[in-house]
């Protein structure tokens, strides 16, 4: 498809600007003529090329809309409408984020509400909104612990991570300034609890645990490593990507986790928006809320207000309060949800992925056979073995039967995985479905494998070739 | 209202193929003592007709607010209908980062062309995806430097916005980096010799921003020599993106890395997020660049499609080694910042023209109504700072008419006593401007 550089014809417009109705001074009298650019050198195309541009653009895309989107890790669950709609209400989206306080209460009112939901649900004392995404909020959390230590004038060097950990979580103990330590895994897929035991010593700041991990597992000795981390003084951290496995059913404060980042574009059904805007926001103990950023929203006397008294916070770690649009559809659906609601969707959120992985362990295997949470890892290995077709050929042959394919390559512990995660919004039908070309699949690499290795086939463009964008980087346009 | 599908019947049947008898057997793994026995404390179960009336009473309790005075890092801009029309489309925005390229071509083309214009308009030779905003965009620019360079020491004008500063402090202090902050001259320009004064051979970057937080425009020229000279960096921020229509480019001034915050692209203010962080460099630090990067390639027929390219950067796979730890970015609203562009096309610099002139007009109408001091009288674009006797009378007046009013820099800049900064984009009619000047007047 064209790009629209190559739609652009001298001379033609998609905008109007307002007339001038000041008075038109001459641009090069205010300011030096050798700081004003002489070119903008953007597209010119006509406001219906605009439009049919995107929208090809867009019928090139595969959203939740379109089909199933089990990519594991991710929680593509649907976005509700209503939440969209509610979203885009002028009184939300027009405000300047330095509006006084009295002229935004609505706003100030629904981002303290908020804190105080994900508090309830997730067993912590306090939550900021600030970060912007996942990994913002795993940064936020381990700069809250950082300084913690700092403020007691204890120097802790060490970051413990699991093996099977998001690799955000070495990323962002690594930016504040943590060595990150890896923790092997056990044969059952949990923590390996004589290792983290041999890790364990006060110069470990923490734990980064995912729970339940990346292989879909909740972590079965969750008190052990508590006591284990705690014992040493240190803070166990949860990334709560894999919130979506346990709301109403336990809560990770309970569990004897410090902190927690959530992602409310995965867990809270705001919707990714080919990868943003998220909101990562992130809960603590009452021994860390001090450390949390500024400004804290509180309340008094009724009326809501920003506040910047915290002396002992880590500070900002971006500009306003954090992506406040995200929060409003966020609020919107655990209002729609409500306490059962929020359960249910865990019991069908965990039902549906074991499911999928009773109907599929026929044919593909799976590395720990037992209860999954919200998700299922399966390897490819018999597939490469038998026939050499990689799990990478098995999700592209996907897109040939109309389904977005699970993760894969992750947890990296388990070789040509595939990671399923189908949400709790999606019908016995899909699920079928789903299995019945993951098994047609299994079948075609047996009998056929060039097909799968090929694949796709029916999409706009075949497979591309990676490796040559690496070699020979082409990001920006040049004609 | 939940948006749960399964009948009693699929239940069953699906609890039976997983072999289990209750759905609390599907929990054995959580110890029993911290399974929750009761409902979380949270607002019953709304209907959708209910939700709706409550989040419409929530936005109501906002003023509704016709005029805003104030920029400071968020500015009011008229956004084209097509904006909105094609970040509506839901096969953008439920989709997930396009990893798997054949079924995500059109969001990567879009970012593709995206990174093309924001190379454009910067003179850059690359652009990323975007990042969160142009604070933490400024503040992983510092640590791409210190990381790159090896050194240390982060130099920071204090013309910057005062919450970037904040954001490059948190970040260089978890990264045990020092940042010196070097005052701005009696013009709200950089002292040049103060800053050259202040970087060193541990130097890993210069911050600076045109127009800076004053409005003020930089001679971002005059800076390149004395920070390449000592083998820093010189990382460059704006404002407010639309004057980027207007400024010559930092790239053509010796820039290595130009952020900053993209919100003016077709973004609304949306009370302070989701915004953008623009992020673009120069071709020799393509490699360390945070965050997603679309590149072209061809298909196994020679087709041209797109992909997500240079992953090896990034944190899944590189892990602790990654620049940085940068997940999710803000695609959509880059995405409408890629539709704004193509939308304004060459009319970008006469909108940037008028936001100008309509900054002249109230600047000068402030100055003759009021008899207030125009604090910095040198080159500005669509902000200006003014000194009057008590800019908290004068906002209160403001706010009594439903006018948000100016920024009052004395809370974040002590030295500037009794002093409002002033924003006037195309969003403000010359009635509206008339009306603002007959108010501070009063």
């Amino acid at each position: 498809m064209e790009l629209i550089f190559e739609k652009s014809r001298p001379g033609r417009r998609a905008s109007s600007i307002p007339q001038c109705d000041v008075p038109e001074v001459s641009i090069d009298t205010v300011i030096d003529r050798e700081l004003i650019r002489d070119n903008v050198d953007l597209p010119e195309v006509g406001e219906l090329d605009l439009i049919r541009h995107y929208t090809s653009l867009s019928r090139r895309n595969f959203g939740v809309d379109v089909g199933f989107y089990p990519l594991g890790s991710c929680t593509m669950k649907y976005n509700p409408k209503i939440n969209e709609d509610v979203a885009r209400l002028a009184g939300f989206t027009s405000l300047h984020p330095y509006a006084p306080d009295q002229f935004s209460q609505g706003n100030l009112q629904l981002m303290y509400e908020l804190q105080q939901y994900l508090s309830e649900i997730f067993g912590m004392a306090d939550f900021t909104l600030q970060p912007s995404a996942g990994a913002h909020g795993e940064l936020t959390g381990v700069m809250t612990i950082k300084k913690y230590f700092d403020k007691k004038g204890e120097l802790r060097s060490q970051m413990l991570i699991p093996d099977a950990a998001h690799g955000t979580n070495p990323a962002s103990g690594a930016l504040c300034g943590f060595q990150a330590v890896t923790v092997r895994s056990n044969d059952e897929g949990g923590v390996d609890i004589d290792h983290l035991r041999e890790l364990m010593t006060e110069d470990v700041a923490g734990l980064m645990l995912t729970n339940p991990n990346t292989l879909g597992l909740f972590e079965r000795n969750i008190e052990d490593v508590a006591t284990i981390i705690h014992g040493k003084g240190g803070f166990l951290y949860c990334d709560g990507a894999n919130a979506n496995a346990f709301l109403g059913q336990t809560r990770p404060g309970d569990l004897g986790f410090d902190v927690i980042q959530l992602n409310l574009h995965k867990t809270f059904s705001t919707p990714h928006g080919c990868g943003g805007p998220g909101s990562g926001p992130v809960g603590v103990v009452k021994d860390l809320v001090p450390h949390l950023p500024i400004p804290r929203i509180a309340e008094r006397d009724g009326t809501y207000v920003l506040d910047y008294d915290y002396p002992d916070s880590i500070g900002r770690v971006r500009a306003f309060y954090g992506n406040f649009n995200v929060m409003v559809k966020a609020y919107a659906y655990i209002r729609s949800l409500g306490p059962e609601g929020l359960k249910r969707t865990s019991d069908m959120a965990v039902l549906n992925a074991n499911y999928i992985k009773e109907k599929l362990k026929p044919y593909y295997d799976l590395p720990y056979d037992r209860i999954c949470m919200h998700e299922c890892v399966f390897t490819g290995r018999r597939q490469v073995k038998e026939n050499n077709v990689h799990t990478s050929d098995i999700a592209k042959r996907l897109l040939d039967y109309g389904f977005h394919p699970p993760t894969i390559y992750f947890p990296m512990i388990v070789p040509e995985a595939i990671m399923v995660e189908p949400n709790e919004t999606e019908s016995r039908e899909t699920l079928d479905a789903f299995c019945d070309a993951m098994i047609a699949i299994a079948k075609e690499a047996k009998e056929n494998p060039e097909l799968v290795k090929s694949a796709p086939h029916t999409t706009a463009v075949k497979r591309l070739d990676d490796v040559l964008a690496a070699r020979k980087p082409d990001v920006c346009w040049c004609p | 209202m939940d948006y749960l599908p399964h009948t009693p019947n699929d239940l069953q049947e699906m609890m039976q193929t997983v072999g289990i008898e209750k759905l609390d057997d599907l929990f054995v793994d959580i110890p029993e003592r911290y399974r929750l026995k009761k409902l979380l404390d949270v607002p019953p179960s709304l209907s959708e007709q209910e939700v709706a009336g409550l989040m419409t009473a929530m936005s109501m309790k906002n003023a509704s607010v016709p005029i805003t005075l104030t920029g400071a890092g968020a500015y009011h801009h008229y956004i084209p209908s097509v904006v909105g029309h094609v970040i509506s489309r839901s096969e953008f925005y439920t989709a997930y980062t396009p990893y798997q390229a054949e079924i995500s071509q059109g969001i990567l083309q879009a970012i593709y062309e995206y990174q093309t214009m924001i190379a454009r308009l910067t003179g850059m030779q690359v652009a990323n995806a975007s990042m969160y905003d142009g604070a933490s965009a400024m503040a992983e620019a510092a640590v791409l430097a210190g990381k790159t360079l090896g050194r240390t020491k982060i130099v920071i004008i204090r013309s910057v916005h005062p919450e970037y500063r904040q954001v490059v402090s948190t970040y260089a202090w978890a990264n045990g980096y020092d940042v010196v902050e070097v005052s701005c001259g009696a013009s709200g320009r950089i002292d040049t010799e103060a800053l050259a004064q202040a970087i060193d051979e541990n130097t890993a970057a210069v911050l600076i921003q045109s127009p800076n937080f004053f409005g003020v425009i930089e001679d971002i020229a005059s800076v390149e020599p004395m920070t390449h000279s000592k083998g820093a960096m010189l990382v460059s921020g704006f404002t407010d993106a639309t004057s980027l229509g207007i400024l010559k480019p930092a790239g053509e001034m010796g820039a290595d890395i130009v952020v900053g915050e993209g919100q003016s692209f077709g973004n609304p203010m949306n009370y302070g997020g989701p915004y953008l962080g623009i992020f673009a460099s120069t071709g020799k630090y393509l490699r360390k660049i945070p965050g997603r990067l679309a590149g072209a390639t061809l298909d196994r027929e020679g087709k041209r499609g797109f992909v997500l390219t240079l992953q090896t950067r990034e944190q899944h796979i590189r892990r602790e080694k990654a620049t940085s730890n940068i997940c999710s970015n803000e695609a959509l609203c880059a995405l409408a910042a890629g539709v704004y562009l193509v939308s304004l096309g060459k009319n970008l610099k006469t909108l940037a023209e008028l936001n100008v002139r309509k900054t002249q007009y109230l600047k000068k109408k402030l100055a003759e109504r009021t008899g207030w001091k125009v604090l910095f009288p040198g080159a500005v674009y669509n902000e200006f700072v003014m000194q009057c006797p008590d800019p908290g009378a004068v906002n209160k007046k403001l706010q009594d008419n439903g006018i948000i009013g100016g920024y009052e820099l004395e809370k974040d800049y002590p030295e500037l006593k009794n002093t409002l900064l002033l924003c006037a984009t195309e969003m403000l009619s010359k009635d509206d401007l008339d009306l603002i000047v007959s108010i501070a007047a009063q």
